[in-house]
């Protein structure tokens, strides 16, 4: 094959679909040799393959001498094909043709040859003519197969062995014409009968060869091919060309495979030959065959395919009924849904297929659909733009639901005292017309009883006798109005007066007339049924019901009478003769009227004729238009119709028709009056005496129960007693059900039920209307309503049964057909309360809740009372025009007709939003407002911080005690006025005010963030493991663990199980202080005699140096240290102090606001022997253990909290002058140069155990005034550097006190410090650094309670007078940036901070660290730099970020215009837009006046004396004149100092100052002094005011 | 006793948390707590319980506890109405105690005997990988606090799956309730009022 066999394949289904498609179109022809040369002509198109044969047809004329040999065999193998197969292919018995095929292609075979051609003739013959038949069976069955089951057996050929065997398929397909003949005998012979037992055998234990499949496969597709042929035209001759066209395909093909493929052949015939050697072993026989006609019938029996034509509307409808179609009867019906008819047919024949199929069909024997739900066009306006965003307008808005059933309207005003409403329903009975018990006389029964009741009915109206009457009076009007005015003068009216008594008294006749006649035929029918009923009784020789009809003759006097019914009778003439006359007249009027205009239709005719004449003559060739014109002309006038005389009515008839009227309708002169009297007094027929039949009967009906449930909007309420069922088919019930409801009424139904032994039926349900709110009990009568039920009940004893035809004629005919029904005795009324006050909603609200619930949600009603005029006319102009309620157009017409029907309705004259809201309101707003309880509640419910916590509100009103609110309202009141007192002047407390302020919009905006929750505050999950990696590749860790020592020396730190702080109490948490060692302690200055007060022992203490321990204090609680010996003592103790937060609040926003610090103190223990005492018998030393304060270091709570651990090395804060203490310095040769940063030193590790998870900062974007490409680049700078160096802090943008994203570059810029600092002092930049670092620290967490950053700028932060650390930073950035130097914002991580904010500077080539919140500084290689971790640099104009491999100060460079060490925000690339600054232009200082600084001054020197005393309460403290002077002398140096060391001079100068008096060792007044001086000092310098505040606290706290 | 006017009223919880059916687990035991509003108080009994180890029975698939429960509240507001929290555990196929399943309900309302099934559902491994790994290492996600499951916020960031079924019994006795104005009792007057809500 020229063509790879994929593609071949392709094109081979494709060919076959395209034959398929011809074979529908009977081109059989197409189709066959389609089938047949796949393997060339598979490339080309079929119109190729047209031209082709046509061009072939002639000259393969000779070949069919070869068509005829080469269908020869297949005759043959009818006996022997078994063999001829085995020879060639060994399995497989349909192969022959493939045999044959080879035989063909190769030189034929001379075995093949030596047959003789009449032996040849006469096979084909004989085959053709059984192929025929064969044919006509197989067409028959072709034409109701579908195509589909053709394509899917051709579409089931394996892909694999068309690549396997590509050739073979090929000549198969092309073979298969000429197989068909062998398969068609296999089909017949297979239709005969079950296999042998040899083929049975065979074909379990037959190994087959892989060919096998192949063959079956083409059994499988014989069918096909014999219904192709099943197909084919009859005559032979056609069948005769076909063939020949067959083979000259086969003969192109041939050639082709000879030209292309012989090598493939080769093989394959190789490949049967090495098969033959299995030949001998196997006994092949045909595989099983089921004939494709048995198949089908097979199928037929297993399938259903329904059928494609519709059904027949009779089938789809219960028997004798006719389809009814609701649209023609004028009610609207909803488009139905379009389903294709052919589905629907397919669904409609299914559906009747199975059990109870006729359920899915409605009344118009169509299946039941609902109307089409789907618009024509879309509501919906069509987005045009997806991507954009929606206009305003067309913003979706959700809105609640709206229950549109009524089912939940209650009344309103229900929960009220007057809200009870009582339903009474009063069942008394039920009386059956019809019951499938009857027996016949009981049908007669009945039927006489509804006739007499009729009777009586019609009796008591009297309405023959009440028109008889108005007849009379009529007459004798008309009589008098002629008699009066006579024949002549009679005025207009007056005719007209009398025309209309004339008409009056004809309709009143006639309607006197019917009723007569209607009362005479009850009276016969009441005879007729009471005749009927005898006979019965007398039939059956039993009676069953006590009914009895008596006659009573009513005598007449003859005479009278007859008098009487002539003189109606005449009366009736004349009226009759009168009418007539006039009719007559009337008649001839229009006559006459008639003919005058026939007539001169006549003369007009006649003159258009004779003008056409003349026209004609005149031309005579005129163009026959307008002749036509003329004529059509003529026609159109429409000829009026020549009117006939009307008839002289006949009088006499009148009189005949008159008497034969009276005589059917009247009771005849003289005849008596009948009376019908029926009575109940007959004797019923003892049950002995009756046939079996009626005992059965009777027995059936005494089984029989009947009880009446009571169906309240659609809910059982309640039901009656089960009553037994009489004899005479009543049941009386007589029970009164009171319903209380709340509900609007909707529906009140009664379900009648029958019980028969344990099972009971519905038998049928009445619906009661509810009743007018004027209906109540008492008042109301009982009420029948009838009933009826269609269900088809019959019996094999006498009882009728219902829905059963039944004649009571002895020939069966006059067949009546009886229904179960009856009447339902029962009165719905509202009950009457105790007090007479009847239990029914108000008239206004009656027809129930569908006013007062709905009612109120009609749009008409809210309008206003505007539209409600004319309302009544809407109502009767729709009752007039009888509008289909079905239809949904007309709905709010039917809604509004039901407010119309309801009579009254209160529309409010106001427009209302929330029309439920009323009805929804707990309670007034005043009432909220004034109720203590509903205060609380509400406070708590907004989480206000006094009762957000608050427990146990009382239930109870007056419980509320008065005080609750007391401090709440004094914290609102005092957001206004602020206490000056409580500050040390009047700005801070207003800066104090402001703050606040601006605390609760922060906290308000918020809010919102806080109730984000994420996975991890909810649950617990254990990191993924990552093998290896960087970082921590914990799985690859845990394996090593295995390996590691169960102890090992040096443990690691591990991280613990975070917990969210909500759920914990008091005393879960819990600080750990593990304190480490400490550096450089001071040491005890060897002393003199004139040294301090320190009296330390002669002995054994002279060699210690000192003897420091450590002391924690956190929240009142003080734990101390061992004590410990040397100026670098090693403690590795561990102290846990309990925390707890204040108000019991664990929330994360409340311990962020936590403003406890943790003090560690170091102390030096000095023992003192104070001497023996020989009073006791043995001497005792007293020892005095004294402590001596060396220094302290203090860590806010908020952030150990927010580090969750804080671990690492300190600087001691220690005084400045340490009397009787000297510091050590190392004189460690190699080590770092201690002059860097001389002090002590302590090492630390703070935690909090359970590890407490930190607040989040707010997940939430701020809106900026930044350009939006900024902020973008801003984000994708963080981003990419938390991605790359995650430890490392980058801060691009920050937040302003507005809550505003600001770029970070805007807050640098030069701003002067206030101007005596640099003229003042020699060291300018540490001057500058103190002046900033003086300013109270104030973490913004601890100032917002949340976890975010506000920056400030500088001049607000000098109004504040707190910030944090970036603000110090900027402002100290800033002050260098004025003066000149080279200096940066540094963002990174310290110590104890965490991630915070210092100041580097570069000046004389040396990089220095500024920490802004203490004035140090330190050098880039201080190895007791608080900074850890460098994460970016700010300046004026520019950030970096740190993309060096550390991010240690000590071990980076800070050249930042080295792109591969810092990475630039503002780039090449990206250039720096020109940002403005948000910093003031200038600062503006403002010096203080020396008033208050000294007043200031006293009142910090009383507070701190007071304090003082305050603290030793059981000592009389008393001060030193003296010494107080001489220290505040000595301040000032020290302020100029700068709070460095002081020189050795400085020390000798204070000590011989002090060297006389005795000061109280533990009160180290040095310390403060220097404070008070410091702030002194700077008071003069600076307008700045320090917080001394803190300050004092944080001495006072020490002791 | 009687007071005329009260000031709170009482919840009586007694009852038992009957057993569990938890089809694949077997050696559970169950934990259980209340979850109250601000303003209730309990007054005696045990607020939080463990159950003994129960194994299933070779006949009954069921896992029996019938532990009791014996709790008094006292209140001032039906808001934060107590829920029985119970969360249980069991060892996994390695022995590692992980949790089966949470589940929580609300106290009865009404006086008188009411049973009640819990179903109960354990948080999902957050990715496919995690879940490996939380399987072969025992450590399942939990709760940060059972506690978790009586409340609705922040529920809408874990995703759970569904585990088995706790039942428990609950005899209710109330006092001082309708002195209060909250009527929780069933209504004794027609068969039709169970459509009253209020009189």
């Amino acid at each position: 094959m020229a063509s790879p066999p994929s593609d071949s394949r392709g094109k081979v289904r494709k060919k076959r679909q395209e034959s398929l498609r011809k074979e529908k179109e009977n081109d059989i022809q197409e189709h066959q040799s389609s089938d047949e040369d796949p393997g060339e002509t598979l490339k080309r198109t079929i119109r190729a393959q047209r031209q082709r044969r046509k061009k072939l047809l002639e000259q393969s004329q000779e070949d069919t001498e070869n068509v005829v040999e080469d269908i020869s065999p297949f005759q043959h193998k009818d006996e022997d094909a078994e063999e001829t197969a085995r020879a060639t292919e060994p399995a497989v018995w349909s192969t022959p043709p493939r045999a044959k095929k080879s035989l063909s292609n190769l030189p034929p075979i001379p075995g093949s040859q030596h047959l003789d051609d009449v032996m040849t003739q006469r096979l084909k013959e004989k085959f053709q003519a059984a192929r025929t038949r064969v044919e006509k069976i197989h067409r028959q069955e072709s034409s109701v197969k579908p195509t589909s089951r053709l394509q899917k057996l051709k579409d089931r050929e394996t892909v694999t062995r068309f690549d396997r065997e590509p050739d073979a398929e090929m000549q198969d397909i092309s073979q298969s014409l000429s197989t068909r003949v062998k398969f068609r005998e296999a089909v017949r012979k297979t239709d005969t009968g079950i296999p042998t037992a040899e083929e049975a055998y065979n074909f379990f234990t037959f190994n087959f060869e892989p060919e096998p499949e192949e063959s079956e496969e083409q059994s499988k597709k014989s069918p096909t091919k014999q219904r192709t042929a099943g197909e084919d035209e009859d005559s032979e001759k056609e069948e005769q060309e076909e063939q020949e066209e067959s083979d000259i395909d086969r003969a192109n093909q041939d050639e082709d495979h000879n030209e292309e493929a012989p090598l493939v052949q080769d093989d394959r015939d190789n490949l049967f030959v090495t098969e033959q050697s299995t030949e001998d072993f196997i006994v092949v026989k045909k595989a099983e065959y089921i004939g494709y006609h048995k198949r089908l019938q097979h199928a037929s029996e297993l399938l259903f395919t329904p059928s494609l034509r519709p059904v027949p509307t009779c089938v789809k409808l219960p028997e004798n009924i006719k389809p009814r179609y609701l649209e023609d009867e004028g009610l609207y019906v909803g488009e139905r849904p379009p389903v294709s008819l052919t589905n629907e047919n397919i669904l409609e024949n299914r559906l009747l297929k199975s059990a109870e199929g006729k359920k899915w069909f409605g009344d118009d024997g169509r299946i039941m659909a609902l109307p089409n739900p789907i618009k024509e066009s879309s509501t919906r306006p069509p987005l045009f733009h997806m991507e954009e965003e929606l206009d305003p307008a067309l913003q979706t808005v959700f809105r609640k639901p709206v229950m549109s059933k009524q089912e939940n309207a209650y009344f309103a005003g229900v929960g009220d005292s007057a809200g009870d409403f009582q339903l009474d329903v009063d069942v008394s009975g039920l009386i059956f017309s019809h019951h499938p018990l009857f027996s016949r006389e009981h049908v007669l029964g009945s039927r006489l009883v509804q006739l007499y009741d009729q009777y009586l009915n019609r009796q008591h109206n009297n309405l023959t006798g009440r028109l008889t009457e108005k007849l009379k009076g009529l007459r004798t009007a008309l009589q008098n109005m002629v008699e009066i005015h006579g024949e002549e003068n009679l005025t207009e009216a007056q005719q007209k007066r009398i025309l209309e008594y004339n008409v009056e008294i004809k309709d009143t006749r006639q309607l006197r007339d019917r009723e007569q006649e209607k009362d005479r035929t009850l009276l016969k029918n009441i005879i007729k049924v009471w005749k009927d009923l005898k006979t019965l009784r007398d039939f059956q020789k039993f009676t069953n019901t006590p009914y009895r009809l008596q006659l009573r003759r009513e005598i007449v006097d003859p005479e009278l009478d007859e008098r009487e019914y002539e003189r109606e009778i005449m009366a009736e003439i004349i009226e009759l003769e009168l009418e007539a006359e006039q009719e007559y007249k009337r008649k001839w009027d229009d006559y006459k009227t008639q003919l005058d205009k026939w007539k001169l239709w006549r003369k007009k005719q006649k003159g258009k004729k004779k003008k056409s004449m003349k026209n004609k003559r005149k031309d005579t060739e005129a163009d026959s238009e307008d002749e036509d014109f003329s004529d059509s002309e003529a026609l159109d006038e429409e000829a009026p119709p020549k009117p006939e005389v009307p008839e002289k009515p006949d009088l006499n008839s009148f009189e005949q028709n008159v008497r034969e009227k009276a005589s059917r309708i009247r009771r005849k002169p003289g005849e008596p009056i009948l009376i019908p009297e029926l009575s109940a007094t007959g004797n019923i027929t003892a049950t002995e005496q009756c046939p079996r039949a009626e005992v059965a009967r009777r027995m059936d009906v005494g089984r029989r129960m009947l009880f009446v449930r009571i169906i309240y909007n659609d809910k059982e309420v309640s039901r009656t007693d089960s009553c037994a069922l009489n004899s005479d088919f009543r049941v009386h019930f007589g029970q009164i059900f009171n319903l209380r409801i709340i509900n609007c009424p909707q529906s009140i139904c009664l379900q009648v039920f029958e019980e028969a032994g344990t099972s009971s039926s519905l038998l049928t349900q009445v619906f009661i209307p509810v009743p007018e709110p004027s209906v109540l009990t008492g008042s109301a009568p009982i009420e029948n309503f009838e009933f009826s039920s269609n269900q088809r009940v019959t019996f094999d004893h006498e009882g009728v049964g219902s829905d059963v035809p039944l004649s009571f004629e002895a020939d069966g005919s006059n067949k009546i057909t009886l229904l179960t029904s009856g009447k339902l005795a029962c009165c719905v009324s509202w009950a009457i309360g105790d007090d007479d006050v009847p239990l029914a909603p108000p008239v206004s609200q009656q027809y129930g809740g569908t006013h007062s619930g709905l009612g109120h949600l009609d749009a008409v009603s809210f309008i206003g009372a505007s539209g409600l005029y004319d309302l009544k006319k809407i109502g009767e102009w729709a009752k007039q025009s009888r509008l289909d309620p079905n239809d949904p157009k007309n709905a709010s017409i039917m809604q509004l007709l039901k407010v119309a029907s309801s009579g009254e309705v209160t529309a409010p004259d106001y427009f209302r939003l929330e029309q439920l809201q009323d009805e929804f309101n707990f309670c007034t707003d005043e009432e909220l407002d004034s109720s203590k309880r509903y205060k609380l509640l509400r406070l708590r419910n907004q989480g206000v911080p006094e009762f957000r916590n608050y427990k146990c509100v009382p239930a109870l009103e007056r419980e509320v005690s008065d005080n609750v609110f007391l401090d709440y309202e004094k914290r609102l009141k005092e957001g206004d006025v602020v206490d000056t007192k409580q500050h040390l002047d009047s700005h801070r407390a207003f800066v104090a005010s402001y703050l606040k302020k601006i605390r609760e919009s922060v906290i308000n905006r918020f809010l919102l963030a806080k109730h984000r929750y994420l996975l991890t505050d909810l649950v617990v999950e254990e990191e993924i493991p990552t093998i290896g990696g960087a970082g921590a590749g914990l799985l690859g860790i845990n394996i090593f663990k295995l390996a590691e020592p169960k102890r090992p020396l040096k443990p690691q730190r591990k991280e613990r199980k975070k917990v969210t702080a909500q759920n914990l109490t008091d005393g879960d948490i819990k600080l750990l202080v593990n304190i480490i060692r400490a550096y450089d302690i001071p040491v005890r200055r060897p002393h003199n005699n004139k040294g301090p007060p320190i009296q330390t022992s002669q002995g054994d203490l002279c060699q210690i140096q000192v003897r420091p321990f450590v002391e924690v204090s956190f929240q009142r609680t003080v734990l101390q240290t061992t004590t410990a010996e040397g100026p670098n003592p090693s403690w590795n103790e561990e102290l846990q102090l309990p925390f707890s937060a204040p108000n019991g609040d664990y929330s994360t926003a409340n311990l962020q606001s936590v403003k406890d610090e943790v003090f560690i103190n170091i102390f030096d223990e000095i023992l003192h022997e104070t001497g023996t005492s020989d009073s006791d018998k043995q001497k005792s030393i007293h020892t005095r253990i004294e402590r001596h304060w060396l220094g302290s270091v203090k860590i806010p709570f908020s952030t150990i909290y927010s580090q969750s651990k804080i671990d690492g090395t300190f600087k001691v804060n220690t005084p400045a002058v340490l009397l009787g203490y000297s510091k050590e310095r190392s004189h460690n040769p190699n080590g770092y140069d201690g002059s860097v940063s001389g002090g002590a030193f302590i090492t630390l590790f703070i935690t909090i155990e359970p590890q407490l998870v930190p607040g989040e900062s707010i997940r939430e974007r701020f809106d900026s005034q930044e350009e939006e490409s900024l902020l973008m680049a801003a984000d994708r700078f963080d981003r990419e550097a938390a991605r790359s160096h995650p430890d490392r802090p980058c801060l691009t943008t920050v937040i302003d006190l507005n809550g505003k994203t600001v770029f970070i570059t805007r807050y640098i810029k030069p701003l002067n410090p206030p101007l005596d600092m640099l003229s003042d002092t020699t060291e300018p930049m540490s001057m500058v650094a103190r002046f900033v670092s003086l300013i109270p620290s104030l973490p913004d967490r601890v100032s917002f309670s949340g976890n975010c950053d506000l920056w400030t700028t500088c001049d607000q932060f000098l109004t504040f007078l707190a910030g944090d650390e970036e603000e110090h930073a900027v402002l100290l950035c800033n002050y260098f940036l004025f003066m000149g130097k080279k200096a940066w914002l540094v963002i990174g991580t310290a110590i104890p901070e965490g991630p915070t904010a210092y100041v580097l500077t570069y000046d004389q080539n040396r990089y220095l660290i500024w920490n802004p919140s203490s004035g140090q500084h330190y050098g880039q290689y201080d190895t007791f730099c608080p900074l850890q971790t460098v994460g970016c640099l700010v300046d004026a104009h520019n950030v970096w970020f740190n993309i060096q491999q550390y991010s240690s100060p000590m071990r980076m460079s800070f050249d930042t215009s080295k792109t591969n060490l810092w990475r630039p925000f503002f780039s090449r690339s990206f250039a720096h837009p020109g940002l403005s600054s948000v910093q003031p232009e200038q600062m503006v200082y403002h010096s203080t006046d020396k008033s208050t600084t000294v007043e200031l001054q006293d009142r910090i020197e009383k507070i701190l004396k007071e304090k003082i005393m305050e603290w030793r309460p059981r000592h009389a403290t008393r001060w030193n004149r003296f010494c107080c002077s001489a220290l505040k002398q000595f301040l000032p140096k020290l302020e100029k100092s700068g709070g460095q060391d002081l020189a050795e001079g400085h020390r000798h100068e204070l000590l011989s100052l002090l060297g006389d008096h005795k000061l109280d060792s533990r009160s180290p007044s040095p310390l403060r002094l220097r404070l008070t001086h410091t702030s002194m000092a700077l008071r003069q310098l600076t307008p700045v005011r320090l917080s001394f505040l803190y300050m004092f606290d944080y001495d006072l706290s020490k002791y | 006793m009687a007071a005329v006017n009260p000031a709170v009223f009482l919840l009586t919880v007694n009852g038992q948390i009957e057993g569990a059916n938890f089809p694949e687990y077997d050696n559970l035991y169950c934990k259980y707590c209340y979850v109250y509003g601000h303003d209730w108080t309990p007054t005696s009994g045990l607020e939080e319980g463990i159950t003994q180890i129960t194994s299933k029975g070779s006949m009954s698939n069921k896992l029996i506890w019938n532990f009791p429960l014996e709790t008094t509240f006292k209140s001032t507001s039906p808001s934060g109405w107590p829920q029985l929290v119970v969360s249980v555990y069991g060892p996994d196929v390695f022995g590692n105690d992980v949790v089966r399943g949470y589940g929580a309900t609300h106290i009865p309302i009404t006086p008188g005997q009411h049973s009640r099934t819990i179903p109960m559902f354990v948080p999902e491994p957050t990715w496919r990988l995690q879940k490996f790994t939380s399987w072969l290492l025992g450590r399942r996600p939990e709760y940060t606090d059972p506690k978790v499951v009586a409340q609705g916020e922040g529920r809408g960031v874990t995703r759970v799956r569904s585990q088995g079924f706790v039942t428990a019994s609950f005899h209710i006795i109330t006092k001082d309730m309708k002195k209060l104005g909250y009527d929780t009792g069933p209504s004794t007057t027609q068969p039709y009022s169970t459509d009253w809500s209020a009189d």
